[in-house]
């Protein structure tokens, strides 16, 4: 069994696979200190279910800005952006809150538990909008720890975990509601060499199991083990996987 | 999980939890208090009132009071000619005089007043009394010495001066004087002597019209040392005493010293057909102020009083204690309840703030904007009744102590108008002051009595606190919108 959702994933080698994002002609505008920056230009996408895409670039590029938009956190100046047959620019904000409750898992590079909660409770946080039982979401989260090993600290606070350790119960409550896609903002930004490894391990794990990763990093050791990797300079996106 | 997020949040910042629940709980114990004193203050002035204005009424009517210069009647003027007084062998003349006055600085009503005011609608009950002061004027005078006699004064020992009285030459004299109230002995049920237990004896009733009886207030009769079955000269007429009344308050006189049918007061005095006060009860405590304004309407020429107005007339340290309550204590507990408030609404803003990015991620995770808004909501609110609790214990605590200790506050309440002060005497009279007929010195203790809405309110106000404060922290968590919320602290 496994805590991803599968089911639009390609039937058979042969079939392209569906995309999970689509995104024509994206731009966004700030308006930052009485100056406008444009984070994102006339940026074209597409990424398919089941892909582990790494998005690098230089600071102030417009990585997270591309991540928040994915992740329908925000919304694009100009442009669609689909998420399967949902455009993020039009929906509502109740509609971009169900998105995020059911569709998308995030991972953050300051792994934003809340520190008064144990790993337990943080990861079941994620399950408060579904309306599940209480059976089932205990069952749910315990599932999540397992996976990504940390079923034993269950009840430990994050103070009492290591930076690996909460970037895996953040791993797990990004998981714990069964999303398509998992978005990853420097996930291993904040840990060393054995922990980095330890978490790309629990990633590509779920990616094998078909849950679709999307990694903003700065990392290339991270960016090696991508399926595919984009490079987004000057609020535009360039594929620089080889042989593309 | 609601529930377990709000308890650990709580429990995870203690000093913003404590510092807000402690002001709302600071001010909650000083509303409580102020309004359990409020109320105490409330029925200490309307035990004091009482004693005066018996149980139940709502307004009194009395005449209009005279203005500087208009004089009134003067003093008790008292006139002996040769008859006035016995002489024994050695030629020291001996005096007594008895004089029932009426009220020196205010009027009298006519007696068809009473049936005015009864006539009016929304009036349950009225009687009328007549109050008067009997002053009795008591001594002997030394035989006049005739011309070259150098006779000697009395040794000074021998010379008394009491009361308001001076000395004369040789002689001595006294001036006593005692209230008396005449009453319609048929209608009890309102005026002063609603508000009395009878100690001794029987009290006045309608067969005692006509009668030269008295009911006399057991304090009176105390120092008086006056029995049920013994007589009283009253205004020069031997009036039977059949009766002994004390107020309900075991710490206060009756309205008067003496209480006569108010035929006989009137026959006495020789007023004629009037009355100086009609006591009044309402139907309704909603029809007060519309026959207040009826009454004034139809008698012109006299005050229309209610307890309100009445309660102004209660002096000493009481009336200190109901402005201190009613000032200090309510602008006290209203400037800490708003700093309180402002406490409880400027933290939960600045928690807002500080858990930005918490809030931020909770909607990256799924949570709607009413989710969020409901966890700082469901916090503020959960602080405030903290300090509801707290400050429920407090002022509980409080009203105790002040309940345990009992402070005995004076109060001096009067009829009218305060002491009188004579008109200008008579040739030969006394123009002296003499206190009015109605007034009534008393301790009164003070309670603070806790009702339910006290405890309503303290919960009401904790509630509300902690709303007003969880809604501004609910409208600015509301505005965060997620992507800014994790860019502020990425």
């Amino acid at each position: 069994m496994t805590l991803t959702d599968t089911t639009n994933e390609p039937q058979s080698p042969d079939a392209a696979p569906a995309p999970i994002f689509r995104l024509e002609g994206v731009t966004r505008t700030y308006q930052q200190k009485g100056r406008i920056v444009k984070a994102l230009t006339g940026v074209e996408l597409e990424i398919a279910a089941g892909e582990f895409v790494t998005i690098q670039g230089p600071t102030g590029g417009g990585k997270s800005t591309l991540l928040q938009l994915l992740g329908a956190l925000d919304r694009p100046s100009a442009g669609v952006v689909l998420l399967g047959g949902t455009d993020i620019a039009q929906a509502s904000d109740a509609q971009l809150g169900r998105l995020r409750a059911t569709e998308i898992g995030f991972v953050f590079q300051g792994f934003n538990l809340i520190p008064t909660l144990t790993a337990h409770e943080n990861v079941d946080m994620a399950l408060e909008p579904l309306g599940l039982s209480k059976e089932e979401r205990a069952a749910r989260v315990t599932e999540a720890l397992v996976h990504v090993g940390l079923d034993d600290r269950a009840d430990h606070r994050p103070g009492e975990l290591s930076g690996g350790q909460q970037q895996r119960v953040a791993i797990a409550r990004a998981i714990v509601k069964r999303p398509r896609v998992l978005l990853a903002d420097e996930p291993t930004g904040n840990l060393d060499e054995s922990m980095r490894d330890e978490i790309l391990a629990v990633l590509e794990k779920l990616n094998a199991e078909g849950l679709t990763l999307i990694v903003v990093t700065h990392d290339s050791a991270v960016a090696r083990r991508a399926s595919r990797r984009l490079r987004l300079e000057k609020g535009t996106v360039r594929d620089i996987t080889r042989g593309r | 999980m609601y529930f377990t997020y709000l308890r650990r949040e709580l429990a995870g910042r203690k000093k913003q939890t404590i510092i807000v629940a402690a002001g709302l709980a600071i001010a909650i114990a000083l509303v409580i208090v102020v309004n359990s004193l409020s109320a105490g203050v409330r029925d200490a002035q309307a035990q004091a009132l009482e004693s005066v204005y018996g149980v139940g009424t709502d307004l009194t009517v009395t005449g209009a009071a005279f203005q500087p210069g208009d004089g009134g009647e003067g003093g008790p003027r008292f006139e002996f000619d040769e008859t006035g007084g016995t002489t024994d062998a050695e030629g020291t003349t001996n005096l007594s005089q008895s004089r029932l006055m009426t009220d020196m600085m205010r009027g009298t009503l006519d007696a068809a007043a009473l049936d005015t005011v009864a006539g009016v609608e929304g009036v349950a009950a009225a009687s009328g009394a007549l109050s008067l002061t009997n002053t009795t004027f008591s001594g002997e005078l030394p035989q006049r010495p005739t011309e070259g006699d150098t006779g000697q004064a009395p040794p000074q020992g021998e010379q008394t001066q009491q009361g308001g009285g001076g000395g004369f030459g040789g002689g001595a004299f006294d001036v006593d004087s005692f209230t008396v109230l005449g009453i319609d002995p048929a209608a009890t049920a309102v005026g002063p002597l609603s508000a009395v237990t009878l100690s001794d004896g029987r009290g006045l009733d309608a067969d005692d019209a006509g009668q030269n009886v008295a009911v006399l207030d057991a304090t009176y009769a105390a120092s008086a040392e006056v029995a049920v079955g013994d007589t009283i000269d009253v205004g020069g007429t031997e009036i039977e005493v059949v009766g002994i009344v004390a107020s309900t308050s075991s710490e206060a006189d009756t309205a008067a010293n003496v209480y006569i049918p108010l035929d006989v007061a009137q026959t006495i005095s020789g007023a004629g057909d009037v009355i100086s006060t009609v006591y009044v009860q309402a139907a309704s405590a909603g029809d007060i102020a519309a026959v207040q304004s009826v009454i004034a309407a139809e008698l012109p020429d006299a005050s229309v009083s209610s307890q309100a107005d009445l309660a102004a007339n209660v002096s000493g340290s009481l009336s200190s204690a109901s402005s201190l309550v009613s000032n200090l204590g309510t602008w006290l507990s209203l400037i800490v309840l708003a700093v309180a408030l402002a406490l409880a609404v400027l933290f939960t803003i600045s928690g807002v703030s500080r858990r930005t990015r918490e809030f931020g991620t909770l909607k990256a995770i799924g949570w709607s904007n009413g989710r969020v808004v409901g966890q700082v909501a469901g916090e503020s609110v959960v602080q405030g009744l903290i300090g509801g609790a707290a400050g429920l214990v407090i002022g509980l605590a409080g009203i105790g102590i002040i309940n345990l200790t009992s402070p005995t506050i004076a109060a001096a309440s009067t009829a009218q108008d305060g002491p009188g002060q004579g008109g200008p005497g008579g040739g030969g009279g006394f123009g002296g002051g003499f206190t009015q007929a109605a007034q009534a010195a008393q301790d009164v203790v003070l309670h603070a009595p806790l009702t339910i809405w006290v405890l309503v309110a303290a919960v009401g106000i904790a509630m509300l606190g902690g709303l007003v404060a969880g809604a501004f922290g609910g409208w600015r968590a509301a505005r965060l919108s997620p992507a800014e919320a994790l860019r502020s602290v990425g």
